[in-house]
């Protein structure tokens, strides 16, 4: 494989600030925000899955957190004392990403003739349905050890190197976090490298083709149904990573990390940020990860320095900041606020001027 | 009475009923290879209904039709596609947010195969598809007279030019029929004679054509035969001008009993 050094995933500045950046965030603000950093990019991961289904193809998926429930739970089940196995890093995450890949067909099939809310009911029940499971399947025969979640997870290891420990190198020590975030940063910049490949190319066009007018592009001889399961299986399969990895980080996993909500958090990055296109969906990332945590820890001293006391909640005076900001971006920058250019035309105002003007046009010469 | 081998299209007893209104009934056509064929009638006669049986956007009740020696009763349009028949729509429907080229690229999927693993190292098989895949993308921008408009979006093409831009990505499908549906809708003068000419362009290349259409003019100048469809049902076929002077043919457009 050529790899051109000259574009934008390799340009050298942009990966030396990557490099040192945990090391920056942990001179500056400590610890806890290289752990935040790390959750960043286990959420971008996600956002640009789901981005696959939701951005190019146009498929509202709601559950798309199921994904990374399966990839999370593969990985518990298979590297935990709960049925004292300990299978490698290297098998479990691909498996895991198989068998998500797997569930995302499986959503796919049943749900290929419908579109838009009604995919998006069908899909939250799908969600819900997983989540409801690994609930649930704690009897008659123990698997998932219902809503207590199965703790005492293998820290991601290869070999004997496990990113889950502090190591030593000429001096310099490198903390379980600053591991973990080269690992998952090296995981995102593969998924970051796929999504761009798959978007330029004849697959990402017969997506597009599909979200802007399936009977055309069924029409035009594009076999609808496999290239929507395509979406959901790729989709899927970026969910289940990155649900390896965030259980392997935790070490501990439970069906309400799983929730509607964390699906509704995933498709606000995406949406917030750009729809179909990948530095959108990065930059989304980051600002839902980040802004809340940010909040959470100035909220209570900014509230106690103007006002003398906490008046409000931080933890609510956060929902209440995301739902504001949430409201002010869709009014201002309807496509997010990074859009990929075809979004940007879709949501261009004089544009659905211009258009009705011609079906007004059209109309009138029948 | 022609040979069943120069037949490329060959519709037997075809039926639609949506409920209880039966939009086709007992339709037997047949389109030559080489010919235009033009398909007329009264606004709700079943014109686009038996467009849509034909490219598989509607699944037909009763009877079959042949295309190309395969004969179909249920098929996807995607599949008939891929047997050779590309088909535009009477509402166009263009890939609006795309360019120009772009929706001629779309139409270039069926005959390319680059895959996932493709898409993903970019070897040399897949840029040279690529590549290829833009160079026909261009020529047939150029061989339907857009070629000027290849970056500009499908939407902010002037109306003549979405047309255009239809057949285009039609043709870049490789059909052996392509089916026009309306394509003069909505043109001037000028618009349609110069539709006319890329009409009879395509037939020269070897395209059969079945057009749907209002304009009687181009209808008579153009087709080689004509079948009039009313209610459903076929009541005329032949040559145009013969079938401007059967009795049914006007009593089904002016009203009127049929003498």
């Amino acid at each position: 494989m050529k790899i051109n050094l000259n574009s934008k995933l390799f340009n050298a500045p942009i990966a030396i600030a990557l490099l040192a950046l945990p090391f920056i965030i942990d001179a500056l603000f400590g610890h806890g925000w290289v752990r935040i950093a790390d959750f960043a990019l286990l959420y971008i991961m996600l956002a640009l899955g789901l981005n696959i289904v939701v951005g190019y193809a146009g498929l509202l998926d709601l559950g798309y957190i199921a994904f990374f429930a399966v990839g999370a739970y593969t990985y518990a089940l298979l590297g935990s004392p709960q049925f004292g196995l300990h299978w490698p890093m290297y098998v479990v995450l691909p498996l895991g990403a198989l068998i998500a890949c797997g569930f995302g067909v499986l959503l796919g099939a049943p749900t290929l003739k419908l579109r838009g809310d009604y995919l998006a009911i069908v899909t939250l029940g799908f969600g819900e349905i997983i989540r409801i499971f690994l609930n649930n399947l704690n009897a008659p025969v123990n698997i998932t050890n219902g809503p207590q979640g199965i703790s005492a997870i293998d820290p991601l290891q290869v070999g004997g190197f496990s990113f889950g420990g502090s190591h030593e190198w000429m001096g310099l020590r490198v903390d379980d976090v600053h591991l973990h975030y080269y690992l998952f940063l090296g995981f995102t910049l593969l998924v970051i490298f796929i999504s761009r490949r798959l978007e330029d190319s004849r697959i990402g066009r017969a997506w597009v083709a599909i979200r802007e007018d399936e009977v055309a592009a069924s029409a035009m001889g594009i076999n609808t149904r496999n290239i929507k399961l395509l979406a959901f299986a790729m989709g899927a399969t970026f969910g289940g990573i990155s649900g390896g990895l965030f259980a392997g980080f935790q070490g501990f996993v439970s069906p309400e990390s799983f929730s509607l909500m964390e699906s509704i958090m995933v498709l606000c990055m995406v949406v917030l940020g750009g729809m179909g296109n990948v530095g959108g969906v990065v930059l989304g990332g980051v600002l839902l990860v980040a802004l809340p945590e940010l909040f959470r820890h100035a909220a209570g001293p900014v509230q106690q320095a103007l006002l003398g006391k906490v008046v409000v909640d931080p933890e609510s005076l956060r929902m209440l900041m995301f739902g504001l900001a949430l409201i002010l971006v869709m009014l201002w920058r309807p496509a997010g606020l990074w859009p990929s250019t075809q979004r940007r035309r879709e949501f261009n105002a004089d544009d659905s001027v211009l258009q009705q003007e011609q079906e007004t046009v059209y109309d009138a010469s029948k | 009475m022609t040979q069943a081998s120069d037949r490329l299209l060959d519709l037997t007893n075809v039926g639609k009923h949506f409920g209880g209104v039966k939009a086709l009934a007992d339709v037997s056509l047949h389109i030559k290879q080489g010919e235009i064929y033009g398909l007329i009638g009264p606004n709700g006669a079943g014109k686009t209904t038996l467009f849509n049986v034909v490219t598989g956007l509607y699944q037909l009740d009763s009877g079959s039709f042949d295309f190309a020696g395969q004969s179909y009763t249920r098929c996807k349009p995607h599949l008939l596609a891929q047997a050779g028949i590309a088909r535009t729509f009477q509402n166009i429907r263009l890939f609006a947010n795309m360019s120009a080229l772009e929706n001629i690229m779309v139409g270039r999927h069926l005959r390319t195969q680059t895959g996932i693993w493709g898409a993903l190292t970019r070897n040399a098989a897949a840029r040279a598809e690529e590549r290829a895949t833009v160079q026909r993308a261009r020529e047939l921008l150029e061989y339907v007279g857009i070629s000027a408009a290849h970056q500009t979006l499908a939407k902010h093409l002037s109306y003549g030019e979405q047309r255009r831009l239809e057949i285009a990505r039609a043709l870049a499908t490789e059909p052996k029929l392509l089916a026009l549906d309306e394509p003069a809708a909505g043109m001037n003068a000028t618009e349609t004679v110069a539709l006319k000419a890329l009409l009879q362009k395509i037939r020269t290349s070897g395209i059969t054509v079945l057009l749907i259409e209002h304009d009687v003019k181009l209808i008579m100048g153009l087709c080689d035969r004509v079948a009039v469809l009313d209610y459903g049902k076929k009541i005329a076929e032949g040559a145009p001008e013969e079938v401007r002077r059967d009795p049914a043919v006007i009593a089904a457009y002016l009203g009127g009993e049929a003498a």
